[in-house]
This record gives structure tokens, C-alpha cells and sequence, in this order.
């Protein structure tokens, strides 16, 4: 499991993670929301060492983030983040394999073989997978760097934003595909959603941070409160029941 | 599988690439040879295409990994001033030591010392990019821009004070120059080529993977930081090694790892690495050929190679910009 232990990161003189403790618990949807500014894409980015940590310490299945080799945490522990802007030339399958390269070193076996024609399949990008990523829409491109991960078959997976500037068609997608991972080989997934209501459908657990803290955590349905969500938030939200699910309302 | 025939398509390219190398090489050595004059003419020959191949590795191979390194398909060392730094380097020695030292310019001493000191900058870019929270390779380039120019601006000034004398010897090693080869530094050369391609040769997956970006790099298991100081050194030995031997050829590597990569039509360094490498080997023999028998010594090569790849840069430029 990944437990985070007084963990800070400083720009200039201001906090922007300030001494956060966090035990993530295994096999879930941990949506990690909050206000823009709020620290949580900061936070992964030093749970995932990609960005470097001024204070406290990563522990990855009991062991320090600095005591890990790198490549046996990439088979342990992947990250996705918002932008990806590439400047060659690639194809669906050739990114997907990218997603081998901690196994293979860029060789690919059999079982590296099968392992990307599955997350293809999951991803439900086997027709496009020799069109050119330049050739996609953005919501297909986002698909193809969530099969990428899904190749690298990792038990932690980390997801900066995955739903910015898709529609809805392609974030139900990319929801249900979490889903799936989660239920049926025991992933555990971590998420920065700004859409509420996503987390409300799909999320099992929210981490809300505010000002560089975690302010509340806890199971979806005790964080989607219109009060819990004032504090997180600082504006009114109205929730509603509807079929089962929290509802947030917030257009008003 | 398409990679597959991709593979298969840049495979033929470097081998048709080989054989016309291998054509025009063979259109350097032996023309006008005889039993009488063989002893005279092959060795000299032999010598400049020796030079020619360490040249194209150097050059191809540090421009391609620092174009991967800065993700960026117009630059090469020469814009970070790594050529520069190495030919005010070697102003500053002969204007320091005087003309004493000018007989052990071409000695190994002189040589290792330069490189030792390439290095040493290369390092302290590296710690510049990483220092603090700006980690941007942008902010290296533009460190490396204005270096260069602050090492040419010195360097020049520190011409201008030479005596005529030395100047001109100075000045020998600073035009890329076939005729003027510093032939004592080609067996040193020639060893560490071999031992750069050794260190390399493991790290071009990695380089492949770094093409994606830091972040997914990073999540793929590639240590980031080390991987760039790393290419960076072996950027700083191989501009040396060629500077040193023929001098600066300023657009040669973005002409040909550009045209490799057009050609080629892939990412893969390990491809590449041979692409650029012969196709380097094209450029330089059949430059020699054109100034030595069709100009006869009335051009230099960087003229030529310049004139080209300066046509190529300026085609490049126009067509980023349209993207």
C-alpha cells in the first residue's frame, strides 16, 4: 500500500503541499478533488517521484520512495499526466507498447505481445491501432495513453486529470474502463477529477484538499454532502438523490 | 505488423546507405594509385576517411541524442556553445602559454586536458538546468545561447591580441579542414569513439522511451535526471573529439540527423544512430571529393557543408513553422 508521510513541496515561500499524511487505501477509485491551486496535482506528482519532494517520505509497499530502483517501481507504480505533447510521429500500438518498455527494455516477447493486444482491447482501440496518434481526436488520443498505462500493468496507477476536455461520451468511457480494472484485476487507481458528479458516480473514496491540506477524506457518500462540500469548495452546493446517486448541483 | 515492416523499410535505407558510403569511399582511396606512389597517397587517404568517420559519428550521434534530450528537431550541441566553449578553450591556452606550447598542440596532453575541461562544462549546465525547482531544458539552451556567444566574444578578442604568428596557427584548427587534420589525435579519437559506442549502445531504448516526455519517461522506469547528464557528457566528448579534429562544421548534424529521420521514418535511435552515422560518411566523402578533385583545394569543406545544410536549415525552419 502507499502511505505518505509529511510530505512538502515549496515554491518560492508558499506551501503549496504542506505536511500532508495520506494512507491510500488498496483496490479502489480514489478521486482527489478540490479547488485549482488546491496542491493535489503536486501531490501525486511527488507520490509518483516525477516531481521532487522538499520534505517527508513516500512509502511504496513499505519501502522508501529513494530505496526503490526505478525501473522495479515502474513495473509497481505508473502515472499519467494532464499534457502530452509529442514531437515524433507514433502509432496507437507503438505507444501501447512504450507502456512494456519496464519489462522488455524496448524487446518485445510474447507475453509483452498479448499483454498490449489486452489493453487495446480494453480500451477499445483495436481498429485504430495503426492510425497515427497526430490522425486522432483528443478524447481517442486520451484513450490511447490510458492503454499505454493499462500495458505497463501496474498495481498503483496514477491519473492527472484524465477527463480534461473530453465529452461526456468518452469520460463515461474512461470511467467504466477504472471501473473495470478496479473490479476485475484489483488496480488501485488514483484520480484528480474536477467534475464532481464523476466522482460521485465512479469514485469509492475522495481525498479533498484545500490551500496545500487534506481538509476531509473519507468514503464518496460521506464527502458528497452539501456541507462537506462548502468546506472543500467555498460555494453552495446543492445535492440531490436521484436513482440512487448523489447529484450535485451547482450551476446556480 | 506495421512496426514490423517499418523496421524492415529503415533497415534497407541504412544498408543502401552503406553501400553507396562504401562506393564513394572507394572513389576516394583509389583513383591514380600506383605501385610507385601507393605508400605516399593510401595512408594520407586512409587517414582523412578515418577522420570522416569519427566526424560523422560525432556529430550525428551527439546531435541526434540532443535533439531527443531537448526535444527539439533544430538544435544541436553547437547552439548549447559546446564548440565554442572548445575553441575558446584552445584560444585561451595559446594566449595564456604563448607560443611555447604551439609545438605541443598537437600532443595528446593539450587534447585530454580540452576534453576534461568539456566535460567539466557540461556538468555545470547539467547543475544549472537542475538547480531549484527549474527544471526546464529551455533554461539550459538559452544558459547555453548566451554562453556561446560570451565564449565567442572572448575568444575573438583574445585573437585580435594574438601575435600574427600564433593567430595563424590558431586559425588553421578553426576552419573545418580536411588537408589540416590533427593526424596525431586520430588513434586517441578512434578509442574513444569505440568507447562511447559501448557506453551508449544500452542506453538507446532509454533514449527511445525519453521521446515521450519526462513525465511518462519517469513513469516508465527511466532515470530522468541521470539518463540527460549522461547524454549531455557524451554530448560534450564527441563535439570535442570532431572539433578537435577537423573543427566546427556547424549545420552538418542537423542536416544529416534530420535527413535520417526523414528517410528513415522512425524513432528508434538504434536506427537512427547508424542512419545519421552514414549518411555523415555521404556528406564529408563526397565533399572531399568535390573540393579535392572538382574545385581542387579552391573551397573548404565547411563552405559546402555549410552552404547545404544552411538550404536545409532554413527549409526546416519554414516547415515547423507551418505545423
Amino acid at each position: 500500500m502507499i502511505a505518505v508521510r509529511n510530505i512538502t513541496k515549496i515554491y518560492g515561500d508558499k506551501k503549496v503541499v504542506d505536511s500532508v499524511d495520506l494512507d491510500i487505501p488498496k483496490g479502489k477509485i480514489i478521486a482527489f478533488i478540490g479547488s485549482n491551486g488546491a496542491g493535489k496535482s503536486t501531490l501525486i506528482s511527488m507520490i509518483c517521484r516525477t516531481l521532487k519532494k522538499d520534505d517527508g517520505e513516500v512509502y511504496i509497499d513499505d519501502k522508501e520512495l529513494k530505496d526503490w530502483k526505478s525501473n522495479e517501481l515502474s513495473k509497481r507504480l505508473s502515472i499519467l499526466k494532464q499534457s502530452n505533447f509529442l514531437n515524433i510521429r507514433l502509432t496507437v500500438r507503438e505507444l501501447v507498447s512504450f507502456g512494456r518498455f519496464p519489462y522488455s527494455k524496448g524487446r518485445l516477447n510474447d507475453e509483452d505481445i498479448r499483454h498490449i493486444d489486452k489493453a487495446l482491447e480494453y480500451m477499445g482501440l483495436k481498429e485504430l491501432q495503426n492510425r497515427y496518434l497526430d490522425e486522432l481526436s483528443g478524447g481517442q488520443r486520451q484513450m490511447a495513453y490510458i492503454a499505454m498505462v493499462i500495458a505497463q500493468d501496474t498495481e498503483y496507477i496514477f491519473l492527472d486529470e484524465p477527463l480534461n476536455n473530453l465529452d461526456m461520451k468518452h469520460s463515461v468511457k474512461i470511467m467504466k474502463v477504472l471501473k473495470r480494472l478496479v473490479g476485475e484485476l484489483g488496480k488501485t487507481i488514483m484520480v484528480v477529477i474536477h467534475d464532481i458528479n464523476f466522482v460521485s458516480c465512479y469514485a469509492d473514496y475522495v481525498v479533498a484538499m484545500k490551500d496545500g491540506k487534506i481538509i476531509k477524506q473519507g468514503d464518496t457518500c460521506q464527502i458528497i454532502q452539501s456541507g462537506v462540500l462548502y468546506d472543500i469548495y467555498g460555494m453552495n452546493i446543492d445535492v440531490q438523490n436521484y436513482c440512487g446517486k448523489n447529484i450535485c448541483l451547482y450551476y446556480s | 505488423m506495421e512496426y514490423i515492416l517499418k523496421d524492415k523499410k529503415s533497415k534497407k535505407v541504412i544498408i543502401l546507405l552503406l553501400l553507396l558510403d562504401i562506393m564513394l569511399i572507394a572513389a576516394f582511396l583509389l583513383p591514380g594509385l600506383t605501385p610507385k606512389n601507393f605508400h605516399f597517397f593510401m595512408p594520407r587517404r586512409i587517414t582523412k576517411i578515418l577522420a570522416v568517420i569519427i566526424v560523422s559519428y560525432g556529430i550525428g550521434y551527439s546531435s541526434l541524442i540532443f535533439q531527443t534530450v531537448t526535444n527539439n528537431h533544430i538544435l544541436t550541441p553547437s547552439v548549447m556553445g559546446l564548440d565554442s566553449l572548445y575553441l575558446f578553450i584552445q584560444t585561451f591556452i595559446i594566449f595564456v602559454a604563448g607560443s611555447q606550447t604551439l609545438s605541443q598542440m598537437i600532443g595528446y596532453k593539450h587534447f585530454i586536458i580540452c576534453v576534461g575541461l568539456m566535460i567539466f562544462a557540461a556538468c555545470i549546465l547539467f547543475l544549472l538546468l537542475f538547480r531549484g525547482s527549474s527544471k526546464n531544458v529551455y533554461f539550459l539552451i538559452l544558459t547555453g545561447m548566451i554562453m556561446g556567444s560570451l565564449f565567442n566574444g572572448m575568444a575573438t578578442f583574445m585573437q585580435v591580441l594574438l601575435d600574427p604568428n600564433e593567430f595563424a596557427v590558431l586559425q588553421g584548427r578553426m576552419f573545418a579542414s580536411f588537408n589540416n587534420i590533427n593526424s596525431n589525435l586520430v588513434g586517441i579519437s578512434i578509442l574513444i569513439i569505440i568507447l562511447v559506442c559501448i557506453i551508449s549502445v544500452k542506453d538507446l531504448p532509454y533514449l527511445d522511451v525519453l521521446l515521450l516526455g519526462p513525465e511518462n519517461a519517469i513513469s516508465l522506469g527511466v532515470d530522468y535526471k541521470k539518463l540527460i547528464l549522461k547524454t549531455l557528457i557524451i554530448c560534450a566528448v564527441l563535439v570535442s573529439v570532431s572539433t578537435a579534429l577537423v573543427g566546427p562544421i556547424t549545420f552538418l548534424g542537423i542536416l544529416i540527423v534530420n535527413l535520417a529521420r526523414h528517410m528513415l521514418g522512425t524513432y528508434s535511435h538504434r536506427s537512427l544512430s547508424f542512419g545519421t552515422t552514414f549518411l555523415g560518411i555521404l556528406f564529408l566523402t563526397g565533399g572531399l571529393l568535390v573540393t579535392e578533385r572538382i574545385f581542387k583545394f579552391e573551397t573548404t569543406m565547411s563552405v559546402i557543408i555549410n552552404f547545404i545544410g544552411g538550404i536545409y536549415f532554413l527549409y526546416l525552419m519554414l516547415k515547423e513553422r507551418k505545423r
